[in-house]
C-alpha cells in the first residue's frame, strides 16, 4: 500500500522533481468591459482606473516568481474596451497567440465572446454572477472564477440562519438585475429556512445619486418607505444597481441590522481581510498598486493564479490541457480563504468560501458551521450536482 | 537558582531525575510571551515581547532568546534569565520563522512580505545576506550538517534549497499548497514539508546529491470536515522512529511512525494546533493551540496528552531552554 502510495506521489512529481529546466511561454489576457454607469451612491466605491488590471499584474508577479525557478515565461496583455469592441479585442488577442483569456464583463457580452473564442481559447468569468451561465447557457470553453448571485445570497442567508434571524424583510430594486439578485434571496431562503416576510421595491426614479445636502431628504423619505413592516428580525436588501441599500441603515422605520446590498454584505474580498495570510497578500497589493483591494482585483488575481497553478503542476500552456488539470481532482489552490479552493467539474464554477463584511472589518465567512454536505461545504453554496442544468461539461 | 533544581531531584532519590527547564510561548495577539516550568508546568512569567511575536528560539548554550517580532519588523533578542531585551537583530520586513545554525550562529529568517531569506549574523547583528526565494516564504530548517538550508514559499508552493556558504538555490521542491513548515530528521536523512491547505506532509530524501519525493503523508480524521485537516507544525524524534504533526483547526496532533510515514494515531490537543517543541530529553512535546489559548502536553513515550495549561493570548511559537 505505502509502495503504491510513494509510487504514485514520485509519479505525479516527476516533471519537477529532477530540477526545474523546462522552457514554456504562457501568454494570458485579460478584457475589461466597460460600460457607462451611473456614479455609484458612496464615492468610497468610484472605480480605479486599473481595476482588476491591478489585481492581474499581482497574479502575474506571483506566477512569474514560481516560473523563474521552472523556466516558465508567463506575460499578460489588459483591454479596456465599451461592450462593442469587446469581440475586437478577443480576435486582438488570439491574433497575439493568447488563448487564455479572464473576462471581466455582463453576461450577454461573456457568453459572445464564449461562442466567437471557440474551443482552442479558454475563458475565465472574472465578473459576470448570473445562474444562466453556470446552468442552462454554460460553455465548455468557459470557467467561472466570480461566484454566482447564489453563493453570495446562500452565505449570507447561511449566517442568518446561524444568527437565528429567519424573518426577513425583502427590499429590492427595479433593475434587471436588482430582481435577478431578488429571486436569487428567495430561492436562498427556502433553502435554508428562512421566510421573507414581506417584500417591497424600491424604484428608481433615475437623476444623480450623490448630491450636496442629499442626506436630508434621505433622512426623511427611508424610514418612511420602511415602515409599518409585517414583524422582521432583518433587512434584506436586493440593489445590485446601487440605488438606496447604502441608505438603509440607521434610517429604516424599525431598528433592524441590514444586510445584502448594504451593511454586511456577502463578498469575494474584502480590504480588511487578515486571516489565513490575507494580510500578506494585502500588502503586496497595496504596495503594487498604492490603494486597497478590490473584489474584481481579488477575482482577476485569483483566474491567473489558477493557470499559474495548473501551469506549474501539468507543465502545460495549452487551454484543453490546463482546462483539464482545473476540473480534475487534483486541482487545489490556497487563496487566502482557509481552504482549498477547487472547481465544480459540472458546470466549471470555482467553488469557495464567501466572507461578510461591513465597511470595516470580515464579521463572518460561509458556509457556516453546521451547514453539512456529502462531497464538499463549498458546495452548500450555489448551485448543487443534482440541480444544475447545465449539459456542457 | 541552578542549584536549588539540583539539589531537589537529589532528595527525590526514586524518582526520574528530571530537570526544569523554562518553555517559553510567544503569544501572537498578547504581544508577550509566557514561561512555563517544564517539571511543575506553572507559568513562571510573563514579559512583554513587542508587536504580534510569532516564530521563537533559543541559542544552543541557551543565553540568548529571539523572538519574531512581525508588527515591529524585528527579531527581538532576550535575555532567558532576566526577560530583558538585549538588542534586536535586523530581521528584514515582518519576520514569521526562523531557524539557527546548529552552531548558533547565523540566523536565517523567512521575510514574508518580501520574498526573501535574510541571513543575520547574531554576533555582529549585521546582515549577511538576501536571497530572493518564491511568494510569500514561511517555514524555515537547516540540514544538520549545516551546509544547507531549507525554506518554503507558500504561495510558490516550494521547497527551496539553500547553500550556506554560496547562498544559492541549488533545488526547488514543488509541494502541495500552503507549505508552512519544514523539519529535517536528526540525521539529515530526510525533511518533512507540511502544506497547510494541500493538507498533506511531503516526505523528501535528502540522502543523496538530488533531493526527491520520497512520500506524501495524507490524514483522515472519522467526524472531521477534511479541509480541517490542515498541517503545520512537524517535530522527528531524535531517533527518526516517531513525526507529530501539528493539524491545526483540526485540534488534533498525528503521530506517525517514522519509518513507514504511516499515522499511527491523532491525539486531542486545544484549539488551532499551531507549533510545537520537545524538552531536551524529548520526555514532553509541547503543543501551542491559538484559539483556546493554552498549550498541550504531550507525553511522548507514552503518546498521551497529559495536561493543558493556559497561556497568553493566541499561542503561537513555542521553545524549550536547553539543559
Amino acid at each position: 500500500m505505502r509502495i503504491l502510495r510513494t509510487l504514485f506521489a514520485a509519479l505525479c512529481m516527476l516533471p519537477f522533481a529532477v530540477s526545474g529546466a523546462m522552457s514554456l511561454e504562457v501568454k494570458s489576457g485579460v478584457i475589461r468591459v466597460d460600460r457607462t454607469r451611473p456614479l455609484p451612491v458612496s464615492r468610497l466605491d468610484l472605480p480605479p482606473e486599473d481595476l482588476g488590471f491591478a489585481g492581474a499584474q499581482l497574479g502575474l508577479e506571483d506566477n512569474q516568481t514560481t516560473g523563474r525557478f521552472l523556466g516558465v515565461d508567463f506575460t499578460l496583455e489588459t483591454r479596456a474596451v465599451p461592450p462593442e469592441e469587446a469581440a475586437a479585442a478577443l480576435e486582438d488577442l488570439k491574433a497575439q497567440g493568447v488563448n487564455l483569456v479572464v473576462v471581466m464583463a455582463d453576461a450577454e457580452t461573456l457568453l459572445d465572446l464564449a461562442g466567437r473564442a471557440g474551443p482552442e481559447v479558454l475563458l475565465l468569468n472574472a465578473r459576470a454572477p448570473d445562474a444562466v451561465l453556470r446552468n442552462e447557457a454554460c460553455r465548455a470553453n468557459l470557467l467561472h472564477v466570480a461566484p454566482s448571485r447564489a453563493m453570495r445570497t446562500d452565505a449570507l442567508m447561511q449566517y442568518l440562519v446561524w444568527k437565528k434571524w429567519p424573518r426577513l424583510f425583502l427590499i429590492h430594486g427595479s433593475h434587471p438585475e436588482d430582481r435577478l439578485l431578488a429571486e436569487s434571496y428567495r430561492a436562498s431562503a427556502r433553502k435554508f429556512g428562512a421566510k421573507i416576510v414581506e417584500e417591497r421595491e424600491f424604484v428608481d426614479t433615475g437623476g444623480a445619486r450623490r448630491t450636496d445636502t442629499g442626506h436630508v431628504q434621505v433622512q426623511r423619505q427611508m424610514p418612511v418607505f420602511t415602515q409599518r413592516a409585517e414583524e422582521h428580525d432583518v433587512i434584506v436588501a436586493a440593489d445590485e444597481s446601487d440605488v438606496f441599500a447604502a441608505h438603509l441603515p440607521y434610517h429604516a422605520w424599525d431598528a433592524r441590522p441590514v444586510v445584502g446590498s448594504g451593511g454586511l454584505l456577502p463578498v469575494t474580498w474584502h480590504a480588511a481581510h487578515e486571516a489565513w495570510g490575507a494580510t500578506q497578500f494585502q500588502r503586496r497589493f497595496e504596495r503594487l498598486t498604492g490603494r486597497s483591494m478590490r473584489e474584481e482585483d481579488y477575482q482577476v488575481w485569483l483566474a491567473l493564479r489558477i493557470i499559474g497553478e495548473a501551469v506549474t503542476r501539468t507543465g502545460k500552456g495549452d487551454p484543453a490541457s490546463l482546462r483539464a488539470y482545473a476540473l480534475s481532482d487534483q486541482f487545489e489552490l490556497a487563496a487566502f480563504k482557509g481552504q482549498k479552493v477547487t472547481f465544480r467539474p459540472w458546470n466549471g464554477q470555482l467553488r469557495q468560501p464567501i466572507l461578510l463584511g461591513n465597511r470595516h472589518v470580515t464579521v463572518s465567512v460561509s458556509p457556516q458551521d453546521g451547514f453539512l454536505h456529502q462531497n464538499s461545504q463549498l458546495d452548500t453554496l450555489g448551485t448543487d450536482r443534482p440541480e444544475t442544468t447545465c449539459g456542457a461539461f | 537558582m541552578k542549584t536549588a533544581w539540583l539539589i531537589l531531584p537529589a532528595l527525590l532519590a526514586s524518582a526520574t531525575p528530571s530537570f526544569a527547564n523554562k518553555v517559553f510561548v510567544t503569544n501572537e495577539r498578547g504581544n508577550t510571551v509566557t514561561v512555563l516550568d517544564s517539571d511543575s508546568w506553572e507559568v513562571i512569567g510573563e514579559f512583554p515581547a513587542g508587536n504580534r511575536p510569532r516564530g521563537i528560539t533559543i541559542s544552543p548554550d541557551g543565553k540568548e532568546l529571539y523572538v519574531c517580532a512581525s508588527d515591529d519588523d524585528t527579531v527581538r533578542v532576550f535575555d532567558p534569565e532576566t526577560y530583558e531585551e538585549l538588542h534586536t537583530l535586523p530581521s528584514g520586513p515582518d519576520p514569521e520563522l526562523f531557524v539557527l545554525h546548529p552552531s548558533g550562529n547565523p540566523l536565517y529568517i523567512a521575510n514574508e512580505d518580501d520574498n526573501l531569506v535574510t541571513v543575520v549574523d547574531t554576533k555582529t547583528r549585521q546582515v549577511l545576506a538576501e536571497v530572493p526565494v518564491g511568494v510569500e516564504p514561511e517555514g524555515m530548517a537547516i540540514h544538520p550538517t549545516g551546509k544547507y538550508f531549507i525554506n518554503t514559499s507558500e504561495t510558490t508552493n516550494m521547497a527551496h534549497f539553500i547553500d550556506s556558504a554560496s547562498y544559492d538555490i541549488t533545488d526547488n521542491i514543488l509541494v502541495d499548497q500552503r507549505p508552512r513548515y519544514a523539519e529535517f530528521s536528526t540525521d539529515g536523512n530526510k525533511l518533512y514539508v507540511s502544506a497547510e491547505i494541500g493538507g498533506t506532509v511531503t516526505v523528501i530524501d535528502t540522502s543523496s546529491e538530488a533531493p526527491a519525493i520520497i512520500d506524501k503523508i495524507s490524514f483522515e480524521v472519522p467526524g472531521v470536515q477534511p479541509e480541517w485537516l490542515q498541517p503545520v507544525g512537524v517535530k522527528a524524534t531524535a531517533d527518526g522512529s516517531r513525526v507529530f504533526v501539528a493539524l491545526g483547526p483540526a485540534n488534533r496532533v498525528a503521530v506517525i511512525d517514522g519509518a513507514t510515514d504511516e499515522v499511527l494515531e491523532y491525539l486531542l490537543v486545544g484549539q488551532r494546533v499551531w507549533q510545537m517543541a520537545f524538552t531536551p530529553g524529548e520526555e514532553f512535546l509541547i503543543t501551542t493551540n491559538g484559539n483556546s489559548n493554552d498549550v498541550s502536553i504531550i507525553d511522548v513515550k507514552d503518546e498521551k496528552v497529559i495536561r493543558s495549561v493556559q497561556v497568553g493570548e493566541q499561542p503561537w511559537g513555542v521553545v524549550v531552554a536547553p539543559d
